[in-house]
């Protein structure tokens, strides 16, 4: 199945005949240009606009670039909302996700690929199949047990979802399997156990895939809104993507905070994915579901 | 130079017995080690999806608010679904959300790939702009769309102002909101369906195209006879895909609408959340919610049946 793998995207690959057209140009940039400037402009605006004052905002005709620099709306969203609160609670939401994601996802992937125990292939099923099961269907059941079992309203309800997955487990077997068995064979005969295989050979080999799989993890668990949203109720323990909303549902106007919320929120995986937009974009193909 | 002899206390004759129970330990220690690695994994997806999902059926032939002790009321609540106007509003701005998302996501992925895959300047940067949205999440999109949409300063309306077209209410339009939607959403989501394509472009074996352009075909006979049919699985799968997503359509609309105005942008989904969480009838929640996976299966299952008998293997 083509879509559960992570995929690098290369160079350009088009083996068709570079046609002498009427344009100095290819006539390629006429179409990409406005599409790339519509999904980057946006965003480009978010940051302008959080520098902005309101005032500024609301002149009219609407004005692209501040004036001058103003940091009015990062104190209002600062010290009006609990966001360094809710910056540290989504970052401790992602750190232990993301960990545990590489622990649980990278062992039962090992051990559904290699290993011969009994029950490996019932329980390799009944991973697969959970990949059906959508999340809206979950929303009731797992509020009503994590409600039983005491985490609603704490950072715990954030991070549970979140601690291991089908589609990681998945993306981990995929990978082992594409490796060459030898080495684990020799490792073997070097009296190493399951274990120290897969600690001192495997894991090694393993990093691009980790890799993916981290980014795929601290993509999901940082932008996550449902879970947290209807599990936690106590300002306290909000992310930052639901006290943004929750912020956005009593200031409406109050555009330069909002802005800067915003930038706040999303700065850190944008500047995550400059830098490592390989990665990003292998995680992209099976995270194509934002919730 | 030292010689380092490793005693093996074998002897040549083992009793069979004992060889048996030397390989039912054996096989002991291999469970053992087994599920040591896959335990606690196989364990916590099971717990957090299959396990929820059947109880999700139990608590749907409830009247339960979490309050009081739940009553049987057997299938009740998916008769009162059948009848609930308000189910099929919700059901109807969910088909119209997908109706209008899942094609153009598939055409502007294919197209914005196609165009990707070009050996032209500015490659990098076009890549790059097109995916960063991906990143942002429901709520930052939803907040910075609400600014762009806002219909009097906002830049939508200053755009059409500039180019002297009448300025629109877009998201305070019970008839526009979902259409305003389903762009926030392609904004969001184009990259995964362009990622897709780049990557299944990039499969197309490079001597099936040159053999077509020896063979005395053009560009776009190209593209219409060998590209296109290879890309056929692929367009299955992210339909599928993105039907699934489109069906599930609930982080955008509580960022930006809250399911108005007049209600007109209340999906399936946002249905769900506000019958459960904001009047507390979960067991009524929870039929809804069954009711959708039943249609999400039926709609798959019939793409698939489809897809099949076109004769396009893509699963």
């Amino acid at each position: 199945m083509s879509l559960l793998r992570a995929v690098e995207i290369e160079e350009p690959t088009s083996a068709l005949p570079k046609k002498k057209g009427w344009l100095p140009f290819s006539g390629w940039h006429i179409l990409l240009m406005p599409i790339a400037l519509l999904f980057a402009v946006p965003l480009v605006q978010m940051v302008l606009t959080s520098f902005m004052t309101d005032a500024e905002i609301n002149s009219f005709p609407p004005k692209f670039i501040p004036t001058s620099i103003n940091l009015g709306g990062y104190q209002q969203f600062l010290t009006e909302s609990l966001a360094p609160r809710w910056m540290l609670n989504t970052v401790v939401v992602a750190t232990i996700s993301v960990i545990a994601h590489l622990i649980l996802c990278s062992t039962a992937g090992y051990g559904y690929a290699r290993l011969k125990f009994r029950g490996r292939n019932f329980g390799f099923f009944a991973i697969v199949a959970t990949i059906m099961i959508p999340t809206q269907l979950l929303m009731i059941p797992t509020y009503v047990m994590f409600s039983k079992l005491g985490v609603v309203n704490t950072l715990a309800a954030a991070f549970i979802p979140w601690l291991t997955s089908a589609f990681g487990i998945f993306l981990m077997r995929q990978f082992f399997l594409s490796l060459p068995k030898e080495l684990e064979e020799a490792g073997m005969i070097d009296g190493l156990t399951s274990f120290g295989v897969f600690r001192r050979i495997v894991l090694p080999l393993a990093k691009p895939a980790l890799a993916t799989l981290a980014v795929f993890t601290l993509l999901n668990s940082w932008n996550d809104l449902v879970w947290p949203l209807i599990a936690i109720s106590n300002q306290d323990n909000f992310t930052i993507q639901v006290g943004l909303t929750t912020f956005q549902g009593t200031r409406r106007t109050q555009w330069s905070a909002l802005m800067a919320g915003n930038v706040i929120a999303t700065l850190p995986l944008i500047v995550g994915f400059l830098i490592a937009q390989k990665q990003f974009v292998a995680t992209m193909t099976f995270s194509g579901l934002k919730g | 130079m030292s010689v380092s002899v490793d005693v093996v206390s074998s002897p040549l004759t083992v009793d069979p017995s004992d060889r048996k129970r030397q390989r039912r330990t054996q096989k002991r220690r291999a469970n053992v080690t087994g599920w040591t690695f896959v335990g606690v994994s196989t364990f916590m997806v099971i717990g957090l999806s299959i396990f929820p999902a059947a109880w999700a059926l139990l608590i749907s032939r409830r009247k339960w608010n979490l309050l009081s002790p739940p009553k049987d009321i057997g299938w009740k609540n998916y008769g009162t679904m059948v009848h609930d106007p308000e189910v099929w509003a919700a059901l109807r701005h969910t088909l119209f959300f997908t109706a209008l998302f899942v094609p153009i996501s598939i055409l502007l992925g294919m197209l914005i790939a196609v165009a990707l895959n070009q050996r032209i300047k500015l490659v990098g940067f076009y890549r790059t702009a097109i995916f960063i949205p991906f990143v942002a999440s429901a709520a930052a999109t939803g907040i910075l769309a609400g600014f762009v949409f806002e219909p009097n300063y906002g830049s939508a309306n200053d755009l059409l102002r500039r180019l002297g077209l009448p300025t629109q209410p877009f998201l305070e339009s019970p008839t526009q909101a979902m259409m305003v939607i389903v762009l926030i959403a392609l904004w969001g989501q184009v990259g995964f369906t362009v990622v897709v394509y780049l990557a299944a472009l990039q499969d197309i074996p490079k001597d099936v195209v040159e053999a077509a352009i020896v063979d005395g075909a053009n560009r776009r006979q190209v593209f219409r006879y060998v590209t296109i049919p290879e890309l056929a699985p692929v367009t299955v799968f992210t339909a599928v895909w993105q039907t699934i997503t489109a069906l599930q359509l609930f982080d955008l609309v509580y960022t930006t609408t809250r399911g108005g105005p007049i209600g007109s942008t209340t999906t399936l989904v946002y249905y769900v959340y506000q019958v459960a969480f904001q009047q507390s009838r979960f067991g009524y929640g929870a039929a809804v919610s069954y009711g959708l996976f039943a249609l999400t299966m039926i709609v798959t299952l019939f793409m698939i049946w489809y897809s099949r008998r076109t004769k396009i293997e893509a699963f």
